[in-house]
């Protein structure tokens, strides 16, 4: 049964990572064949970095990504706020509106948010102002699909404060205010910063509704990828994919490694107590 | 919509991202410094071009050097592969080039067909200040207004240009566009595979012995141009019978085909992915280049001669600027480093003299008169045809003749067994309730 | 709490960029280029009635592999001790951290006629086979990049189980088939709904999968979306009236799946 199961997982670890450890071969092949391993080169790495192109789509990623994120996380913890206090029947009603992003398929979110800014575009066309596709675009996008996951994250955990603390926070003399960033804050602290997080991933990794969001001058790492592949492919692309491997990889590890330490001091706090 | 799944999707995915949150509080500004030094090196990494080379390839640097220091960027929409941008090491540098002489900083991007240029346009997200399409969509954009006047005292160097090219059917002022290159459409073929006598007709696009080895074109007006000429119908009909008739052969050889292309055919063709492909000559030669066992041939029945133009969408605000492109691109050097690159035939009389003789007369990019005569050229379509050519393309495309052959039985036994599944599921339930 | 005010710019927000742009799809798939009614677009989308079947269908089927794949890989994960797990669902997320788009793109250097597969089958003289550019690849691509999100859910309910429940169903005599279907089966269905949701979605509108791996011959929903918008045909109204169907799609999809959440629900409360 044991080595059932081991051949098991070994076989579905196989099929996850072949494709990514090809890739990562043939970004050290000195020709372009995707077949043929004819010798050890560096230079796609070298062309990589001195590819304008790429360099620039990755700084916008994270401009895009960083933005986006930063707002969407300040309006889905205000939300958070607003929707706890709720009665029920609204909540469920906001919840389910909050859903809808979530649920719809990408594509669709693409092209309906698209027809939006064409729309805009002409009325203010009309006006005589002018509104590009870019930037502006790109975040309020980013925003929208974001911030549903920012809620659902902030949410449980103020359902999981007391509420007393706040009360008393406010009997000790704190103003509403004081009593929110001091003491309401803290405690929400891990689910805003997962939302944080998870917006941040999501951004830097969409493709979907960039690709029909984006103009010229906001062109993002996954969509410059995209035309790398609609076109004569060069194996810069396959450096592309290791780095970014490499770089996951090294968070996921700290992650691990983090987390394992953590839990091993918790456990041994506990032993102590006990 | 519930929500178990809505929270349970949320754990999924914020898992992974609560354990991350625990290493920013441990590290937060490690992290951070981490970050700004990524940022700086990538700042840091782009390179800086040679100093001085482009001044002495053009020439009037000075009308170039009025737009230094204004800080105008350019956006430009091109084919894919279709200038010179050194990355071979031989090759100039086009853009990089009128970026040293004008200070103009363009952002260059690509598209695959006309009519996704068209698209991306038409939905109004598209800022671009020049574009390049070919004939018959320089016709349909100039018809829909969407296409700029341009002020010929800004593009000096059109006298360099063969006016055959300049004043043309679907420009006949040459009001709008600037021609770029020219060129015509013919097979591409793996020599190893195909027999060349077989490739003097359209037919071998149709032909049994070829399935899976063959690549269409991934747009309507090409894909259809040929299976008119090879009925014997023009490539400009607005006949409907006879486009219909086009499309049932297509439809015919879809069986054949082994993928629908653009510019992915380079990397299909250069590793022998397929056998046989109509495309444009230009790319042709560049894949020759790469696979010597490739070869081009041009049909006996006609085939379609396109000119791309430059054009300034309507919308663009840096008029100005783009038109200073539009003739850095016809500068003679420039045209010569760019079309030795691109492989393209070139409108340029200045450039075609400044050229080796060895380009100059090769028959796949300057065919002689007896092709050329037997060549036509895309008009402009009214709405109705272009309509009708998008509606048959999508269907065409959705067509699937394999398919419907075994989709019915086996969704019939998909929901025999999930029914079955369904009641094995209450049943099951049932039984617990009752032990409960 | 602080006021339910502060949540009044996301309502706004929400109202703008989510409630909107839902209407202007509707609005487009209910009119024509001069914005007047019609039904045409609508009765249009029945001429790719092939095009939705077999999006389905590929999608159907790439969701079942996906969880015959998960179902018995999360169920090992689930009782692996926890350092063991955590390396385990790291290995799982590692792929999903890189972008779709290079993860498709490896297997088109792997499927092709000249590809890796083909010289591997060539070492012991078959093939070459077909493998790129067919319906096969498809399914294949949209496995692969959907597998973790079948792999997480189920183990993160399988996880809940307590092996006590197990042990005790084996003590009291129940073969490992038994205890599978009768114990761990019923117990993990929230996780089976979910990741078929969860893969099902994606894998119905993916226009990118398709094209890369499937020739561009085999138009899946997305992409005939995508020729609509900003594609060779370009006709937003009927993008629009397609894109309805594809929600419509997706909503019939998501009420089955609740069903089955609802009834283990109330399952449980009965407990």
């Amino acid at each position: 049964m044991k080595w059932l199961s081991k051949t098991y997982v070994a076989a579905v670890m196989l099929f996850l990572y072949a494709p990514i450890g090809v890739l990562i071969f043939f970004s050290f092949n000195e020709s372009k064949s995707r077949a043929n391993f004819t010798g050890f080169t560096l230079d796609w790495y070298q062309k990589l970095f001195s590819n304008e192109m790429i360099l620039q789509s990755l700084l916008n990623t994270l401009i895009v990504a960083l933005v986006s994120s930063v707002i969407a996380t300040v309006l889905g913890t205000m939300a958070a706020v607003g929707v706890n206090s709720l009665r029920k029947g609204p909540k469920a009603l906001v919840m389910n509106l909050n859903n809808l992003p979530i649920v719809n398929p990408e594509i669709v979110t693409g092209v309906s948010l698209m027809l939006l800014f064409v729309m805009f575009k002409e009325l203010m066309g009309r006006v005589g102002m002018n509104f590009e596709f870019g930037f502006t675009t790109l975040i309020l996008a980013h925003v929208s699909f974001s911030v549903p996951y920012v809620l659902l994250n902030v949410l449980p955990k103020l359902r999981q404060m007391d509420i007393f603390v706040y009360e008393a926070a406010l009997d000790l003399g704190c103003s509403p205010s004081q009593a929110f960033f001091r003491v309401v804050l803290p405690e929400i602290m891990p689910g805003i910063l997962a939302g944080f997080l998870m917006a941040l991933t999501y951004s830097i990794d969409d493709f979907v509704i960039s690709y029909f969001v984006s103009g010229p001058t906001s062109q993002t790492l996954p969509i410059t990828i995209y035309s790398m592949t609609r076109r004569k492919v060069s194996p810069e692309i396959n450096a592309l994919s290791t780095i970014i491997f490499a770089v996951v990889l090294l968070v996921l590890l700290l992650v691990n490694f983090h987390g394992a330490r953590q839990e091993r001091l918790q456990r041994r706090k506990g032993g102590a107590a006990a | 919509m519930r929500n178990t799944h809505i929270d349970l999707m949320t754990a999924v995915m914020s898992g992974r991202c609560e354990d991350l949150g625990s290493l920013f509080r441990f590290s937060g500004k490690k992290l951070l410094m981490l970050a700004m030094a990524l940022l700086m090196l990538m700042l840091l990494a782009v390179p800086a071009a040679a100093e001085g080379e482009a001044a002495s390839l053009v020439e009037d640097p000075d009308y170039y050097a009025r737009f230094q220091g204004q800080n105008i960027t350019l956006s430009v929409y091109n084919w894919g592969e279709y200038i010179a941008d050194g990355s071979d090491g031989e090759s100039i540098d086009v853009n990089g080039l009128f970026e040293e002489v004008s200070g103009i900083k363009v952002l260059y991007n690509t598209f695959a067909t006309n009519e996704e240029l068209y698209a991306k346009l038409k939905s109004g997200g598209a800022g671009y200040d020049v574009i390049v399409p070919s004939d018959y969509m320089v016709a349909r954009m100039i018809g829909e207004k969407m296409l700029a006047p341009l002020d010929r005292d800004n593009i000096p160097n059109i006298r360099h240009l063969d006016e055959q090219y300049v004043y043309t059917d679907f420009d006949p002022e040459g009001a709008y566009s600037v021609p770029y290159t020219w060129g015509t459409v013919g097979i591409i073929y793996n020599t190893q595979y195909v027999d060349a006598e077989e490739v003097t007709t359209w037919d071998i696009l149709w032909n049994e012995r070829y399935m899976g080895d063959i690549l269409m074109f991934s747009n309507p007006r090409d894909c259809v141009s040929i299976a008119l000429k090879r009925l014997g119908y023009s490539m400009n009909t607005t006949d409907e019978k006879e486009i219909r008739e086009a499309f049932e052969t297509l439809k015919d050889q879809k069986a054949l085909v082994q993928a629908y292309v653009m510019d992915e055919i380079y990397d299909k063709m250069e590793g022998e992915e397929a056998a046989l492909a109509p495309y444009y000559a230009g790319d042709a030669i560049t894949m020759m280049d790469e696979n010597p066992n490739l070869a081009f041939s041009v049909p006996e029945e006609g085939t379609n001669r396109f000119i791309d133009s430059l054009c300034i969408p309507v919308a663009s605000k840096q008029k100005g600027a783009a038109e200073a492109y539009i003739n850095f691109l016809c500068e003679p050097e420039i045209s010569l480093g760019n079309i030795d690159y691109i492989g393209y035939s070139t409108p340029s009389l200045a450039a075609m003299e400044l050229m080796d003789e060895e380009t100059s007369n090769d028959p796949v990019r300057y065919p002689p008169q007896e092709i050329l005569d037997k060549t036509e050229a895309f008009i402009y379509l009214p709405a109705e045809t272009n309509q009708l050519l998008d509606r048959l393309w999508t269907e065409l495309l959705s067509n699937d003749q394999q398919f419907s052959r075994w989709t019915i039985p086996v969704f019939l036994l998909v929901a025999i067994l999930f029914s079955i599944g369904l009641n094995l599921y209450r049943s099951f339930k049932k039984k617990r309730g009752n032990v409960s | 709490m602080k006021s339910k005010y502060s949540a009044l710019p996301y309502y706004v927000w929400m109202a703008l960029f989510t409630i909107a742009p839902l209407i202007l799809v509707l609005v487009f798939a209910f009119t024509d280029n001069n914005g007047a009614f019609t039904i045409e677009n609508i009765s249009q989308v029945g001429e790719y009635t092939n095009v939705l079947v077999r999006s389905v269908w590929l999608a159907a089927v790439a969701t079942v592999i996906c969880l015959l794949i998960a179902y018995p890989l999360a169920y090992i994960m689930s009782r692996l001790g926890p350092s063991k797990q955590r390396t385990m669902v790291m290995l799982i997320m590692l792929p999903m951290w890189m972008n779709f788009l290079l993860r498709t793109y490896a297997w088109m250097t792997i499927l092709e006629n000249n590809g890796l597969l083909n010289r591997f089958f060539g070492l012991f003289g078959v093939g070459p086979f077909d493998m790129i550019n067919t319906q096969g690849a498809v399914v294949l691509g949209m496995v692969y990049n959907y597998l973790p999100f079948m792999i997480l859910p189920l183990y993160t309910i399988m996880v809940k189980i307590d092996n006590r429940v197990i042990e005790a169903a084996q003590d009291l005599g129940a073969s490992p088939l038994k205890v599978a279907s009768s114990v761990v089966l019923p117990l993990s269905v929230p996780g089976i709904s979910t990741g078929i949701t969860m893969v099902f979605v994606p894998a119905v509108s993916t226009f990118i999968i398709s094209r890369m791996l499937g020739g561009g011959g085999n138009l899946l929903i997305g992409d005939l979306i995508d020729l609509q918008f900003l594609g060779n045909a370009y006709n937003p109204h009927l993008g629009s009236a397609i894109s309805l169907v594809l929600m419509v799609i997706i909503l019939l999809c998501m009420s089955v799946m609740n069903q089955f959440g609802e009834e283990e629900e109330r399952e449980g409360m009965l407990i």
